[in-house]
């Protein structure tokens, strides 16, 4: 049963309570909802059975796969630190394929265009379905209703938060390792796919039943640093080539020339400053996108200006974050991803750039986490809707095409900023109603567009910090208004009554669900 | 005539327009093809507003494709209107609706300190033009638009001036030269256009057949007459040598640019960073302009990566006594307006002469004074103009003279 037994949640969401045959909680208000028992436990392990010299290496992929005994119905987790230029997760199904193991479940931390070939693994049965994030052609796989289990989509912290909890158990986790050691040591920062960080692992090394190592550089015992200790590690394969390290460092991170972005960025910018966000000592989440770097830049000019710094920054890192560190203008990076060489190099060299991983970053389930300490968080959005509820995952068509990544993570940040155009071409981003509801609107702040600003009315302090402002503030309604009058009055996406995928909150209760797109 | 016309574009990176193919047909009433990519929003209202448009010109029977990639209604009728019109003839007009904000007027002396150039045939870059706050919008039907897309532009740009709302900027167009120039009036002067350039002038008799095409178009129709300033644009030899005569020609001519490309083109040199070979030029139509009582204005500065050189090219601008410049990318609009803003040494200088002309005034005293020394006329009404201008640009309070002191 792919789901069933809906009900309508604390957002007014249909959802299901059965997902693949599992029970679901639907979503029950911002921190509502308190889960009891015991954390997921793996089998106790002895050293008898590891080799004494240390050396887990075994002679290939296959070999490990089968070792660990790959078999149908099975959850094979990767992580999504090479982006665009993996070429670990796609091998990984071609031996499951040829070993004609079926109904698997694929557990990413994030998918890519890369990722796309997978899809015949999903139409043959090799792949039941995935639950991580649903990008690109698997997106559109997903939307038109082919893929045979429900999709879950999970933020990076509700990823961490689900194997935790025991809600995703991985039988085989494998992961891709820049460097590694016999022993399974490994780290991202050294070697030719160098990646930076490898903290969207932890939670496969430490939960999954078994553990494979996959690298092109092995050195000997010990890899320093070691990020994630070889303890957790049953076998390392070694490869010739496990990514192609300039799609690693993904495209995304030059700042955008867009006037109308920069445009955005230099108001959200201002804002903050206007409202009295930026202080000595402040943080702030970076995004990857152009107009959040850009937005880096700005501040970049405030703080110098003042002889400010921030205490720290939260990454996704880059060389505009890096050159904000090395200038004096930031005192830590507190990094989960770095999208380029000079953020690699960085949190290599420079020990006031450290790795975060989910699960200091933004598990729900801990005893607290870091998103809730960064002072102004600023992020993007396919929708938004006029209660300030946000929508990532599917753009208005209705098509599935966006990973969460951390974003609903970070909405607990203390001031949540969403720059974004009022519409896209002739698409109105400001709606009634969201297609998919991924962020409720109670934790987001301001809406950033080029033709005003809108306050939610919530935040009844920064109302008042801009009472006197030149920056045009408008309400909500306002903004929706003027892109209607612009684009005229969209019709909703078409769809049937089956769902196809669920959009877990980062506490695992159920936000919403995204249906079949109607033919 | 033709049996197929297209208009609009179509291929990679084109995005908020359309490409239309039309055929008439002698049966089959209209068969319509959509390709949107923001069909499930807007589709059937696509089509609607499709249908409507070929009802309107009483076309019965045809072969409408329409490739959208997020066109706007206006921009969606501009194309379809120009495709039809490139098969049929006729007089009707499809305008799409005049926004209020459309019919302001524009004082003839209000800041042209900037003015963007937006290609007449690329809706894209006019949508959101007015977000970044130019003095002025130039929508060109001149040298940004191909000789083969110069017709369907004017249709774009008639549509752009009633239904683009350009947040406060002056709206300009730059026609063409000569008779498609004139031509192009047709399609903009009853569409509250405020200031129209005039590419290439060379003489006095330029402003004149416009102006007098104006009167002719306006004479006996129901149309709105205001004012309709005209803004000649000096890109030669000849002009520069005409330019008191061009400057001087009619009571509607507010301003005098130069175009700098053309003009050393002409000459037989090139642009330098420098500008020496452009600084008889621009001295010309400096003094002409304030020989006319108009403003004169700068050409672009087409390095839209370097914004220091911009700002010193500004700066070189303002000291020889240009009141605006061009600009070709939104991003130089701050800084030339900043750069053409009163500085602070300027503004505080002249809040001095102000304060001491407002306290003669108190006592009567018909001469200005500071200090020792007196102050001449002129010098007080440059300051005062400063003063003006920094509190219009937002760099001095409008009540500064309450808590002034000494």
């Amino acid at each position: 049963m792919k789901y069933d037994k809906l009900v309508t949640n604390a957002l007014g969401r249909t959802v299901p309570t059965i997902i693949n045959g599992k029970p679901a909680v639907p979503y029950m208000g911002v921190g509502k909802y308190r889960p009891t028992g015991f954390k997921a436990s793996t089998k106790i392990a002895s050293c008898a059975d590891y080799p004494e010299d240390g050396n887990k290496v075994v002679s290939s992929l296959k070999e490990a796969l089968v070792k660990a005994g790959l078999k149908d119905g099975m959850c094979i987790s990767t992580h999504h630190h090479f982006r665009n230029g993996d070429l670990v997760a796609v091998p990984v199904f071609d031996i499951a394929h040829e070993l004609g193991v079926k109904d698997l479940m694929w557990l990413p931390s994030a998918s890519f265009p890369c990722h796309e070939v997978l899809t015949k693994y999903l139409e043959d049965g090799t792949i039941d379905h995935l639950e991580g994030s649903m990008n690109g052609a698997l997106g559109k796989f997903t939307s038109e209703g082919k893929m045979k289990g429900l999709g879950i989509l999970r933020s990076h912290g509700g990823r961490y938060q689900s194997v935790q909890d025991g809600e995703v158990h991985i039988d085989i986790a494998v992961i891709a390792a820049p460097t590694a050691d016999p022993f399974g040591n490994m780290n991202g920062v050294n070697g030719q796919t160098a990646c930076g960080p490898l903290g969207f692992a932890l939670a496969d090394a430490q939960y999954a039943e078994k553990v494979i190592v996959v690298t092109d550089n092995l050195v000997p015992f010990p890899c320093i640093p070691w990020q994630i200790n070889g303890n957790y590690v049953d076998y390392v394969v070694v490869m010739d080539k496990i990514g192609i390290a300039e799609k690693i460092v993904s495209g995304t991170t030059e700042i955008t020339k867009s006037p109308d972005r920069l445009l955005l960025a230099e108001w959200s910018a201002q804002f903050c400053d206007e409202a009295g966000l930026i202080y000595d000592g402040f943080s702030f989440q970076a995004g990857a996108g152009g107009t959040a770097l850009s937005i880096g830049i700005y501040f970049s000019d405030i703080l110098r200006s003042r002889g400010w710094k921030a205490r720290f920054a939260r990454g996704g890192s880059n060389k505009y974050l890096v050159k904000m560190l090395e200038e004096g203008l930031v005192e830590y990076i507190l990094d989960g991803q770095t999208f380029d060489l000079d953020g690699v190099r960085s949190m290599r060299d420079n020990p006031h750039h450290v790795m975060t991983t989910p699960f200091t970053s933004y598990n729900y389930h801990g005893k607290g986490n870091f998103s809730s300490l960064v002072d102004i968080v600023i992020l993007g959005a396919t929708e938004v809707d006029v209660n300030f509820n946000a929508n990532v995952v599917t753009h208005s068509d209705g098509y599935l095409l966006h990973g969460i990544g951390g974003w609903m993570n970070t909405l607990f940040g203390k001031t949540v900023i969403l720059p974004v155009p009022l519409f896209r071409d002739r698409n109105p981003v400001i709606r009634d109603r969201v297609t998919t509801l991924c962020g409720p609107g109670e934790l987001i702040d301001v809406i950033v567009t080029e033709r005003g600003i809108a306050i939610n009315p919530l935040r009844t302090d920064l109302i008042e910090k801009m009472k006197n402002t030149s920056l045009p503030i408008r309400t909500i309604q306002e903004l929706k208004e003027e892109a209607e009058r612009i684009c005229g009055v969209p019709e909703k996406p078409k769809f049937t009554d089956e769902i196809v995928a669920v959009v877990k909150w980062v506490d695992g209760t159920v936000i919403d669900s995204v249906y079949k797109i109607a033919r | 005539m033709a049996e197929i016309s297209t208009t609009g574009n179509k291929g990679k990176g084109i995005r908020s327009d359309c490409f239309v193919t039309l055929e008439l047909a002698a049966k089959g009433g209209i068969n319509l093809q959509l390709e949107s990519k923001v069909a499930v929003m807007y589709g059937e209202s696509i089509k609607k507003q499709a249908l409507e448009i070929m009802a309107f010109f009483g076309i019965e029977h045809a072969n409408l494709r329409i490739e959208d990639q997020g066109a706007l209604p206006l921009v969606l009728a501009a194309r379809i209107e120009a495709a039809v019109k490139k098969l049929i003839s006729t007089e009707k007009e499809y305008l799409t609706p005049l926004l209020d904000c459309n019919k302001s007027l524009t004082a003839r002396d209000r800041n042209r300190f900037s003015r963007l150039y937006l290609p007449g045939n690329s809706p894209a870059l006019m949508i959101n033009a007015g977000i970044h706050h130019p003095d002025g919008i130039i929508l060109d039907l001149e040298d940004a638009v191909a000789p083969e897309k110069k017709y369907e532009a004017r249709f774009l740009v008639r549509n752009a001036l009633r239904s683009i709302d350009f947040y406060g900027a002056e709206r300009m167009v730059r026609i063409n030269q000569g008779e498609r120039g004139l031509e192009d009036l047709e399609y903009i002067v009853a569409h509250n256009v405020n200031l129209i350039l005039l590419p290439k002038c060379e003489s006095a008799g330029q402003v004149h057949a416009v102006n007098k095409k104006i009167e002719e178009f306006v004479h006996g129709t129901s149309y709105m007459v205001h004012p309709i300033w005209i803004m000649p644009i000096i890109e030669s030899a000849l002009g520069v040598i005409n330019a008191y005569s061009i400057a001087s020609s009619a009571d509607n001519v507010v301003a005098l640019a130069i175009g700098l490309e053309d003009y050393t083109a002409d000459l037989g040199t090139r642009r330098t960073l420098e500008g020496k070979e452009s600084f008889f030029a621009r001295s010309m139509v400096v003094n002409a302009a304030r020989a006319a009582g108009i403003q004169p204005i700068d050409s672009v500065f087409s390095d839209i990566g370097d914004m220091e050189a911009l700002r010193q090219n500004v700066l070189n601008s303002k000291a020889l006594g240009f009141d605006g410049m061009g600009c070709i990318h939104p991003r130089q609009i701050n800084v030339i307006h900043e750069a053409f803003a009163p500085s602070s040494e300027e503004i505080e200088k002249a809040k001095k002469i102000v304060f001491a002309f407002h306290e003669a005034e108190k006592k009567g005293l018909g001469v200005v004074a500071l200090g020792n020394k007196m102050i001449d006329p002129p010098v007080v009404k440059r300051a005062l103009n400063t003063i003006n201008l920094a509190v219009k640009m937002n760099k001095l309070a409008e009540n500064w003279r309450e808590s002034y002191e000494i």
